[in-house]
């Protein structure tokens, strides 16, 4: 933090009268935005509601019913396998398409351009496009995407690769660029090959990026959202001890679809809500605590 | 550098053909949209992959009957998307560089508590808030699309702020100070001196909030008024969820008229959109 302390108070003194002007509208918006939500959020996690004004206390009961809740379960469960089963699949697509598509090759920014293009379509739309090309291929063995819960794991993994891996080859592409010229050529007059030169010349020098993407996946399952909607909805979906669980549901996917059973499970997804906070949380330190070791 | 007469060896070339039978795993899906498209209902459910021919041609009526069908013009949500995305973006880029300029210059407690609450509130996903925050923004009556940009605002400033912060700390400080001698104040300071040196950050900070905005669909939709104001993802959502009473080749055409804009624009500013991506990964 030292580093950033201004040297000249010829800057800072006067600006400090304008605080009016540079910080307070974000702030207040910040504070509608992010930090009043924030507290209610953790407030009403412990509570009945329906709406902030008719809340009551309720102790810890909507965290033990969360812990009891077959569909959270389920959908922790799903949504930890598809972050193992979409980091794998993305990271190792996208590095091997990014280490192609830096060597001298023709059409290499044609295909940037069309791995990319997936990312500027939204999640829902996506969804949609998807879940008439499996129901389109399901219909010849005489089935459909929502009859089973195995077909749409993979096919939102399906879908999210396609996505993500044009995403992540860009970082990978620029971390690639960022390897020194002069490593490589030394790698070159010492005789390595080109996957001596590729596991121990380049790849250490991409953990970085390595890190930022597979950090990149990681968060990036855990809150995926629109695609799990759009795709299956969580369908198909099961009755366990008078419980329903939808089979598909990813955890915030869960949350959601809690919170609209009817008003007696606000709390309850609103504390699952700050389970799922905490849990991101953590993923994103463990994220920051590797990196900057990287560094 | 490379000579520039280089010859492709065989190797290169065996992999452009490999990468160009691997793009079609890409081109396909927006393919088939642009095909059943141009299809009538029926024949869709019946085939999508079928190309359309005399008997299942619709040519542009899919996307005649596209525009008002679900009971709601698709222009309405349209000009909605387009609104609230220019100016949420408008509205972070000028007032979170603000912002990340006072906090850089400025040691008070203010700026550093806010600057600590911005980096806490880029590990908060938006699931965390989002019940409260369309309560919030209701009561504010920040729920239609003219009011929405503040809500915006507040949610994406973090991440902008972090952003900006990270390029204008590397900014030397002399500049400003010889900006002040010659005796321009704060608000000259930085909108004729520092503003046109943000550049490459605004430019990424732009992209990154452009996707996030256009694309959003969870956050307009617990927000705004549903009954009166829907987004593009939102109005394919709703088509989505009434399945099967729908016509699917007229969705399609929605779907196509959604997504064109974006490659247009895309195609015309690939090069920053990719900058900006791999910047913002790199500082996110």
């Amino acid at each position: 933090m030292k580093r950033t302390q201004p040297k000249g108070t010829l800057v800072s003194r006067p600006i400090r009268k304008f605080s009016w002007l540079f910080l307070l509208p974000t702030f207040l918006a910040f504070c509608i935005g992010f930090v009043w939500p924030f507290m209610q959020g953790i407030y009403l996690s412990f509570c009945n509601f329906n709406t902030p004004k008719d809340a009551t206390w309720m102790g810890i009961s909507n965290y033990v019913k969360v812990f009891n809740d077959a569909g959270f379960r389920n959908a922790f469960k799903n949504t930890a396998l598809f972050a193992v089963v979409s980091i794998v699949i993305i990271n190792l697509a996208a590095f091997f398409i990014a280490y192609a598509l830096t060597q001298k090759m023709r059409g290499s920014n044609i295909f940037r351009t069309v791995f990319f293009m997936p990312n500027l379509i939204g999640g829902v739309v996506l969804g949609y496009i998807w879940s008439m090309i499996f129901d389109g291929i399901l219909a010849k063995y005489n089935t459909y995407l929502t009859a089973n819960a195995t077909y749409g794991f993979w096919g939102l993994v399906i879908l999210v690769a396609w996505q993500q891996i044009g995403y992540m080859m860009i970082i990978y592409v620029a971390g690639f660029q960022s390897v020194p010229e002069d490593m490589l050529e030394a790698a070159v007059i010492d005789g390595a090959n080109r996957w001596q030169t590729l596991f121990q010349v380049i790849v250490p020098n991409m953990m970085g990026s390595i890190a930022v993407c597979t950090f990149l996946t990681l968060t990036n399952s855990f809150k995926m959202f629109d695609q799990n909607m759009a795709l299956t909805g969580g369908a198909p979906s099961v009755m366990a001890n008078g419980a329903k669980i939808n089979m598909t549901e990813l955890l915030a996917l869960n949350i959601y679809s809690t919170y609209n059973i009817n008003k007696n499970y606000h709390g309850v997804a609103q504390a699952k809500a700050v389970i799922f906070f905490i849990l991101v949380a953590v993923l994103a330190l463990i994220q920051q605590y590797v990196t900057r070791k990287e560094d | 550098m490379k000579k520039a007469k280089e010859k492709y060896s065989l190797g290169s070339t065996l992999l452009t053909v490999f990468f160009a039978a691997l793009s079609l795993v890409w081109v396909v899906p927006i393919f088939e949209v642009v095909n059943n498209s141009f299809k009538s209902n029926n024949y869709v459910n019946l085939d999508p992959f079928a190309l359309p021919n005399a008997e299942s041609f619709m040519g542009f009526d899919n996307y005649i009957k596209g525009m008002t069908f679900g009971n709601y013009p698709f222009l309405k949500s349209a000009w909605y998307s387009l609104f609230i995305t220019v100016a949420s973006v408008a509205l972070i880029l000028l007032l979170c560089s603000m912002s990340a300029w006072y906090i850089a210059r400025v040691k008070s407690l203010g700026s550093k508590v806010f600057y600590y609450l911005c980096l806490f509130s880029m590990i908060v996903p938006f699931q965390m808030v989002m019940f409260t925050l369309s309560f919030t923004a209701d009561k504010l009556n920040l729920n239609t699309p003219y009011s929405i940009p503040i809500v915006y605002l507040g949610f994406g400033a973090g991440l902008s702020i972090f952003m900006f912060l990270g390029f204008i700390r590397d900014l030397p400080i002399d500049i400003e100070e010889a900006a002040a001698i010659d005796g321009c104040g704060p608000v000259r300071t930085f909108f004729l001196v520092v503003l046109p040196m943000l550049k490459p950050t605004l430019i990424s900070v732009g992209i990154l909030q452009t996707m996030w905005v256009w694309n959003d669909y969870l956050l307009p939709y617990l927000v705004l008024d549903r009954t009166q104001y829907m987004t593009i993802p939102i109005h394919v959502q709703y088509l989505k969820g009434s399945y099967g009473t729908v016509d699917l080749g007229a969705t399609m055409a929605i779907i196509m008229l959604s997504i064109i804009p974006i490659i247009i624009v895309y195609l015309f500013c690939q090069k920053h959109i990719i900058k900006g991506v791999a910047a913002g990964a790199v500082k996110g």
